[in-house]
């Protein structure tokens, strides 16, 4: 996830990473990790997401960004719930993965490189 | 591509979704989604996003998704019906040829691929859903994903960062970020190719990058280029 401020809005936190924030603490499917204080804030501060979820936080100096990368719990997939994504088409619509619930899916990632 | 596979499967309950993963975006896949003119979704990933959130590494990979949204069979190497990097081997090849060219064909003849076997187990989970002996448990399906290291976590972190900054007109700045993405999961091919394909078309050796493609592939074995699987 992108940074442009160590505040990070918990809303967007969740879309980009599936992690939700609830009393219980830092959420995806079955798993919940407790959080500091203040599970009903809006922002956390980047450091605390990097030291609980074992998430790598990576400054760009030059442009003032930073990238929080993805939870370090063992394996790729913390469940076999598929995580959720929004991607564009050609034109720019964007499409949900869960408006094919109902369906079986075969994801097919190729690259044109 | 895959517009005759939909037709036979939808109506079975089967959707397709292609993904691209492109940082070029529409300029770089969109020919080609225009040429296969299909009814099925086909997005663009111009982050790789589905290397951090599903572990892919290589292309193409397939994913299969149960009616309740539960992964059944993780990222692997996926050939429905197709192998389509056989499509660009030559049957004969000008004796002019680059040496560096005639080595990645050769090598590229050598990827294991079998696209019967694989489309055929596709039909069976099709027809059969969880009974199909190629529908895993959630337990299988998680051990199975790749392993997220700490190495490969800030690897997608610095990956991340490339994307942006190539995208957002900075492609100077995003190389380190993306050496260093390779440096930190050197078996993450979607990582190294996207960024070879900026410094040469056909991922030649650059002093941009250590690696390329033959050379990095030589390195590995062409058989172990994708992992094997049980399909």
């Amino acid at each position: 996830m992108i940074l442009t401020s160590l505040d990070v809005d918990v809303a967007s936190f969740e879309a980009r990473t599936g992690w939700a924030i609830r009393p219980q603490g830092a959420c995806k499917a079955e798993m919940c990790i407790p959080m500091p204080e203040g599970s009903d804030r809006a922002t956390f501060d980047a450091t605390v997401f990097a030291e609980r979820l074992g998430m790598p936080l990576v400054a760009e100096e030059k442009h003032g960004l930073w990238a929080l990368g993805p939870e370090t719990l063992g394996r790729a997939l913390a469940s076999a719930d598929a995580p959720e994504f929004v991607l564009p088409d050609r034109n720019g619509i964007p499409f949900a993965l869960s408006s094919l619930r109902g369906l079986k899916v075969f994801l097919l990632a190729w690259a044109s490189w | 591509m895959w517009q005759e596979l939909r037709e036979e499967l939808r109506p079975k309950g089967l959707e397709i979704v292609t993904i691209a993963l492109d940082v070029g975006g529409v300029d770089a896949a969109g020919k080609f989604i225009d040429k296969a003119n299909a009814a099925h979704p086909s997005l663009i990933d111009q982050q790789h996003l589905l290397d951090e959130l599903y572990g892919v590494v290589n292309v193409p990979s397939g994913i299969w998704i149960d009616e309740r949204g539960v992964i059944v069979r993780p990222p692997e190497a996926a050939w429905p019906g197709r192998a389509v990097f056989r499509d660009f081997i030559p049957k004969e090849l000008p004796a002019d040829t680059d040496p560096w060219v005639v080595k990645a064909l050769d090598l590229t003849k050598q990827i294991r691929h079998d696209p019967a076997r694989y489309l055929a187990a596709l039909r069976d989970w099709v027809d059969n859903g969880a009974a199909s002996r190629f529908a895993l448990t959630p337990d299988e399906v998680v051990a199975r994903s790749r392993p997220r290291t700490r190495e490969s976590a800030e690897a997608a972190a610095h990956f991340e960062l490339g994307q942006h900054l190539h995208r957002a007109g900075h492609p100077d700045d995003a190389v380190p970020h993306f050496r260093e993405a390779h440096r930190l999961e050197p078996d993450n091919w979607t990582y190294k190719r996207q960024a070879w394909s900026f410094a040469d078309r056909h991922q030649r050796p650059t002093e941009v990058y250590e690696g390329d493609w033959a050379g990095d592939v030589e390195k590995i074995g062409p058989e172990n280029y994708y992992p094997p699987s049980d399909i």
